[in-house]
């Protein structure tokens, strides 16, 4: 049973590149947390494991080429679903964006944020079939695609 | 117009997009916040523009801004706009910059309401799914409150991909809005079994979240959930339910014992880590709970530290970590278990992951003994060694000690080996936590007085190699441990060997570099050793000698009286002047040694650090009492009685005045032996029984080893404290020798009968008796100590105010269904109602007051049409103030009529901490002296030819009722859904029992051809009636009634679609009027709303248009109008015959207003 609080992916020099929160918190705060977790995450030797406890919460992450994934979860959470939990997500992401890189998920955040709604919703994970969540993103951009050519129809 | 859309697009292409403003800003890496302001004023114009697709893209871009950090709330309207765009591709931008934004503080949240209801019941399945998305971040008390209903409508929604959604928010909502829990529970519940595993997953999650803050209240669902656990496998599913399971029993035991097995099962079985760690987890957490209740289940901890066994010697770091995790959960509530794997956790302790070596050091602490303390301890200062990082080593310094000093030095059998351990710390430079080694130093030496002999030598040690200590002229923590080493080869001086010496090594210049605090120790200290040394010359008549040691204090001291710190400076120029004193008469040839040793007699006791605080206040003291008229200035002096070992300033507490002449000083110490000999509330010093160890034969005689003590502080090769293991492992080796040579003749003694249990016992590590016989002196308590352990809890704690019961079962007055929105004003039951009319009256009002004004504000800017309407409103709502204020006497009445109704739908309860739904559907079916049945006919929304019956049974005798068989006479239209195989006249079993009092509900599935007409069916319910006196078979019939008002489904509908419904013109009409009704307009909306199934479209006045669809789609359009005494309905419904049973029907229940 685990509630995820919230979704971060920043890069190795801490650069933001996507942030989900799950909890209501006033904005300064979540710039003063994102700015703490980034840089615990970043001064932990690479070898070490995937979990870190975090005030009263535990940080779950993973490094993904130059992208790190960290989601906070609650102390009774599970740390291995949570993992797998963002595995699944970057196989999400890999295969809307095929052989997603950090480039794709800067110049396309919008479709990140599509992709990680489509996954998980208020902190649960909503679809836990792969194949449902790819088909539901590819239908609504499917949908999205034909408004689009629609509107680049020349209108005289 | 055209030329308009050509006008936007060409402005587009000179619009910069999101893509561009990426590259912008990383082309612009030196002035990024110059650049970015620049991009918001593009982006400021480009809001201004009519163009929806220029707002969404500038939308698009400060939503990436937003991430960046910068703040976007201004746009806040400009979302809202975006969010209403009708296509797609704006919506969805529009919906995520919203959902990155906004928050409860938003205030043109507000404005959203109707927005977000709309794209709820957009037939474009994607428009509703990210208005669901959206909400999901950003859903108020208010949205919550607005939207509810039409969340829960969309439960049930045709699309899993809606249903599931809409599961998943509705946890938000009832977060937002607690009164929604109890009218949309049923529904959840219904979700569990809901045929996508997506929906049901989705429930699942909701469900167990729920329980895992209030568990109690979901124990009723266990049965359910059992069933789910063990058929699901879906693996995300079963772990949320094995953890809510995990949850559920603590508060039911029962439950443990009967989860053990499918868990263990499933840990054998399963190959996915997560579910496994999952499952251990539970049985731990489990077993835990059961530890008092179970007998045994040694098998199945024996199974879960194996399998964490297998976690923890994986390659994997993070299965490593998680392993040793769980292990330290076992390990509170079964040791053994895990010190078998000792091996294994020593060696996680040379991992290179620092969280790993915590970990295991976590560990470690539960799982040392007699037996193998040294050897953890040992491998310990291997690793202390080894450390680079000073906070790891740290780490482990504070692990030795914790684990040594565990339950008053339990496991130490050896405190030699101890002391040494202590003084191989001190070689630890840099630590923070030389204080802690000195405070064991002091603890070990004043507890356990068997010791003191060697830790003076010891410490005399330290003191002469005080310049290796203190080497680093930067104030290190461990010069601390000087502190206590001057201490106790002061305090203990009579077992100084070479006391000459240590006097020595305290009075060199070097001593003056230390910390002000610690040279004051020594100085005091000194002159205690001086005071033993004096007293050793003098018996051995050595006058020179004892001159000798004066003038060497005499000359040494001035170095102190320099001292820059004040308390050093006081403490030596007085001892200075007491020393200066002895010359004389020792020049005299008067013996002085007596009376400057009796300066420092008696014993000191170590007190408990809670000792003052538990004595109690006599009679008839007040502690807040003046004793004087308070000064006019305070005083600083601020006395705080604590022990030695916890505050520095408690060094003083021996303080004396050491310039007074030596009789007066006896005179005065007789005196207050004397005062506190009357005083029962001090702590006495002799006969206290904790002290027999004074008389205890072999104190005297312990066997000290020798120590050679010019071995110097760093022995290369091997550390000091190895000596003791070894010579520990050679004594227990001889221990063992004599017992068994003992056991051999007890053995002999009494062979067979108690052959078995010595055996085990000889195993036992409690056989290892410490190297000497040692008295660990307890902590002294004043005599008549409060027992009680109140100081142990803060009186402050924040968590105490929140524990209160949040989900008690709510009360009648509570119970509040789902509000909607103006446009659907709406009530489902008349008793709900009542209880909203009172609850209105209160809060609610201004709130929505507010609510309303903005609406009008928004209300203005829209187009003419909708202002007329909301005028209408704003009449509708003064009447219906008159009303509610009209309603208010009877509410008393009808609150009363709810309560009678909910005290026996507890009855019938179908669960009983469950949610009830707040208004009874449910009627009578069929009575008897042995039970009693009420049914409620659902429309199933997935399947347009089914219906669902809900039946209670409860149990209304004292007998046991078993093998309850239901059984219906199907009609050719309408039949009863059985098992595949069985005929038609076979009768469905209750899938339960009934104990005596008891009621459950079950439900069947009836499949319709027509459902046009009204249906009757008759039936037989037959059981088992079972008491003491025997069984008998009994058997009740009844009729089942299919009204047409049961195949309508409450649909909400808008008035524009409402309209276009009306003007189709496919709709066959017809229409009924009732007189002679009196209850109020709203009641009768509310009446039709909740046993018609049908939703308000739009009230206006004494009129208003309902709206319904059946299973099977039809569509029945309702224009309800009041009268004087009257009431008419005229109906529109695709089926003339549908809508005329339908009235019918209608007319029945207004005919009994």
């Amino acid at each position: 049973m685990w509630k995820i609080h919230f979704i971060l992916l920043f890069s190795r020099q801490g650069k933001l590149r996507l942030q989900k929160w799950y909890t209501t918190l006033p904005d300064k705060e979540k710039k003063k947390i994102i700015r703490e977790i980034v840089q615990i995450i970043l001064s932990r030797n690479q070898k070490t494991s995937s979990f870190v406890d975090w005030k009263d919460l535990k940080l779950v992450y993973k490094r993904y080429a130059s992208l790190y994934f960290c989601c906070a979860i609650e102390d009774q959470d599970n740390e291995l679903l949570t993992l797998e939990v963002v595995h699944r997500y970057v196989e999400l992401l890999d295969r809307y964006f095929g052989n997603v890189c950090e480039l794709d998920i800067i110049f396309n955040f919008e479709k990140a944020y599509f992709i990680l709604d489509e996954f998980i919703i208020g902190g649960e994970v909503q679809e836990t079939s792969k194949r449902s969540a790819v088909k539901a993103i590819e239908d609504s951009d499917m949908l999205q695609e034909t408004v689009e050519e629609y509107m680049n129809k020349p209108a005289f | 117009m055209a030329l308009k859309m050509v006008k936007g697009s060409i402005d587009r292409m000179f619009d910069k997009n999101l893509q561009d403003l990426v590259r912008g800003i990383r082309n612009h890496k030196e002035d990024e916040a110059k650049y970015i302001s620049q991009c918001i004023d593009e982006i400021k114009q480009e809001l201004k523009q009519d163009n929806i697709a220029v707002k969404a893209n500038a939308v698009c871009k400060l939503t990436y801004l937003q991430m960046l950090g910068y703040d976007i709330s201004w746009a806040a309207f400009n979302i809202i706009e975006v969010m209403s765009a009708s296509k797609f591709t704006f919506k969805r931008i529009g919906y995520l910059a919203a959902s990155q934004c906004f928050h409860e503080g938003t205030d043109v949240i507000m404005l959203t309401t109707n927005q977000i209801r709309k794209d709820l019941s957009s037939p474009n399945q994607y428009d509703t799914g990210v208005a669901l998305t959206g909400l999901s971040c950003f859903v108020t008390p208010d949205l919550a409150r607005d939207l509810a209903n039409d969340i829960m409508t969309l439960m049930s929604h045709t699309k899993p991909y809606i249903r599931k959604k809409a599961v998943l928010i509705m946890y938000k909502v009832f977060l937002k809005y607690p009164e929604s829990l109890r009218p949309a529970f049923p529904r959840l519940k219904e979700k569990l079994e809901d045929p996508d595993p997506g929906v049901q997953s989705a429930a699942v999650n909701v469900i167990c979240e729920l329980a895992r803050r209030n568990p109690k209240n979901y124990l009723s669902l266990a049965p359910l959930f059992f069933k789910l656990m063990t058929s699901s496998t879906n693996n995300w599913v079963l772990i949320k339910i094995i953890k809510l399971f995990g949850a559920l029993t603590p508060l039911e035991p029962r439950l443990g014992k009967k989860l053990i097995e499918p868990l263990t099962n499933l840990i054998h079985s399963t190959s996915a880590m997560s579910l496994l760690y999952e499952c251990v987890n539970t049985v731990i957490a489990v077993l835990i709970s059961l530890s008092s209740g179970m007998p045994n289940h040694s098998a199945s901890i024996q199974l879960c530290v194996q399998k964490l066994r297998i976690l923890i010697e994986d390659s994997d770091q993070n299965l490593k970590y998680l392993g040793l995790l769980a292990m330290s959960k076992i390990l509170k509530t079964h040791p053994k278990s895990v010190q078998s794997h000792k091996d294994l956790i020593l060696q996680c302790l040379d991992d290179k992951d620092e969280s790993i070596r915590l970990r295991a050091l976590d560990l470690l602490y539960g799982m040392v003994s007699k037996k193998n303390l040294m050897e953890i301890v040992k491998k310990l200062m291997i690793h202390v060694d080894k450390a680079e990082g000073t906070t790891y080593r740290d780490e482990l310094l504070t692990k030795i000690i914790d684990i040594c000093s565990q339950s008053n030095y339990q496991y130490i059998t050896n405190f030699e080996w101890y002391i040494s351990i202590l003084v191989e710390l001190t070689r630890l430079e840099g630590t923070r936590h030389g204080h802690l080694i000195a405070a064991q130093m002091l603890d070990v030496a004043i507890r356990v007085k068997a010791i003191r002999k060697f830790a003076v030598s010891q410490m005399a040690m330290l003191l002469d190699n005080a310049h290796l200590i203190a080497s680093n002229t930067q104030r290190n923590g461990i010069c601390e441990v000087l502190y206590a080493a001057a201490w106790i080869c002061g305090e203990f001086s009579e077992h100084l060997e070479e006391a000459n010496q240590t006097l020595e090594a305290m009075l060199r210049p070097k001593v003056t570099t230390l910390p002000g605090h610690i040279q004051a120790v020594y100085v005091q200290n000194m002159v205690k050793l001086y005071a033993s040394i004096l007293q050793q010359k003098e018996q051995a008549g050595e006058k020179e000698a004892a001159q000798e040691i004066t003038q060497l204090m005499i000359e040494k001291l001035p170095q102190f009286v320099q001292s820059a710190d004040l308390e050093v400076q006081e403490r030596a120029s007085c001892i200075l002047q007491l020393i200066k004193y002895i010359q004389k008469l020792q020049v005299k040839e008067v013996p002085v040694a007596e009376e400057v040793i009796a300066l420092f007699a008696g014993e000191l006791n170590p007190v408990a650090p809670k000792a003052q605080k538990k004595v109690p206040v006599p009679e008839g003291l007040d502690l807040d009492a003046w004793i004087n008229e308070p000064p006019s200035d305070s005083e600083s002096e601020d006395e705080k009685p604590k022990t030695i070992f916890h505050d520095e300033e408690q060094r003083h507490s021996r303080h004396r005045q050491p310039e007074i002449d030596e009789e007066e000083l006896a005179r005065r110490r007789e005196a207050r032996k004397q005062e506190q000999a009357n005083n029962p509330f001090y702590i006495k010093s002799s006969p206290s029984p904790q002290k027999r160890y004074q008389d205890t034969p072999g104190v005297e005689h312990i066997p000290v080893v020798q120590i050679d003590l010019s071995v110097p502080l760093k022995v290369p090769g091997m550390p000091m404290s190895d000596q003791y293991v070894k010579l520990e492992e050679e004594r227990r080796h001889k221990q063992k020798l004599e017992k068994d040579k003992k056991k051999k003749k007890q053995k002999k003694e009494k062979r067979g009968k108690h052959h078995r249990h010595n055996s085990l016992h000889t195993e036992s590590e409690e056989d290892i008796a410490p190297a000497h016989h040692v008295d660990i002196i307890t902590e002294e308590m004043p005599e008549n100590a409060l027992p009680s352990d109140e100081d142990d809890k803060d009186p402050n704690d924040p968590y105490k105010a929140l524990d209160i019961d949040l989900d008690k079962p709510l009360a009648d007055s509570e119970k509040l269904p789902v509000q909607r929105h103006r446009n659907v004003e709406t009530l489902k039951s008349p008793d709900s109602e009542a209880l909203l009319v009172e609850k209105k009256s209160k809060k609610p009002k201004k709130k929505e007051k507010k609510h309303k004004e903005k609406e009008r504000e928004k209300g203005k800017k829209k187009e003419k049409e909708k202002k007329k309407s909301s005028k209408h409103k704003k009449k509708k709502h003064k009447k219906e103030k008159e009303e509610k204020s009209k309603d208010k006497k009877k509410s008393k009445k009808k609150s009363h009529h709810s309560e009678e109704e909910t005290t026996e739908s507890v009855q019938n309860g179908t669960l009983d901490d469950e949610p009830l739904p707040p208004m009874s559907s449910y009627r009578l079916l069929a009575e008897n002296p042995y039970i009693k049945m009420t049914y409620d006919i659902q429309g199933n929304l997935q399947n347009d030819s089914q219906v669902t019956v809900s039946v209670i049974f409860e149990n209304k005798s004292t007998s046991f009722l078993k093998s309850m068989e239901l059984n219906v006479l199907d009609s050719l239209n309408t039949k009863m859904l059985r098992p595949e195989g069985s005929s038609v006249h076979d009768g469905i079993p209750v899938p339960f029992q009934l104990p005596p009092g008891i009621s459950n509900e079950a439900q069947f599935v009836f499949t319709l051809q027509s459902i046009v007409m009204a249906q009757k069916l008759k039936g037989t319910l037959s059981f088992i009636v079972k008491n003491d006196e025997g069984s008998t078979h009994e058997k009740l019939d009844f009729k089942l009634h299919f009204s047409c008002a049961s195949y309508l489904i409450t649909t909400p509908c808008y008035s524009d679609a409402f309209a276009k419904l009306l003007e189709s013109g496919d709709l066959h009409m017809n229409s009924i009027k009732v007189d002679g009704i009196s209850i109020s307009f709203q009641h009768l909306l509310a009446k039709i709303c909740f046993h018609h199934h049908f939703s308000v479209v739009e009230r206006v006045d004494s009129c208003a248009s309902m709206y319904s669809r059946s299973i099977q789609g039809h569509h029945v359009c309702l224009l309800v109008k009041k009268g004087e005494n009257s009431v008419s309905v005229d109906g529109k419904c695709s089926d003339s015959t549908l809508l005329s049973n339908l009235l019918d029907e209608m007319k029945e229940t207004l005919s009994k207003c």
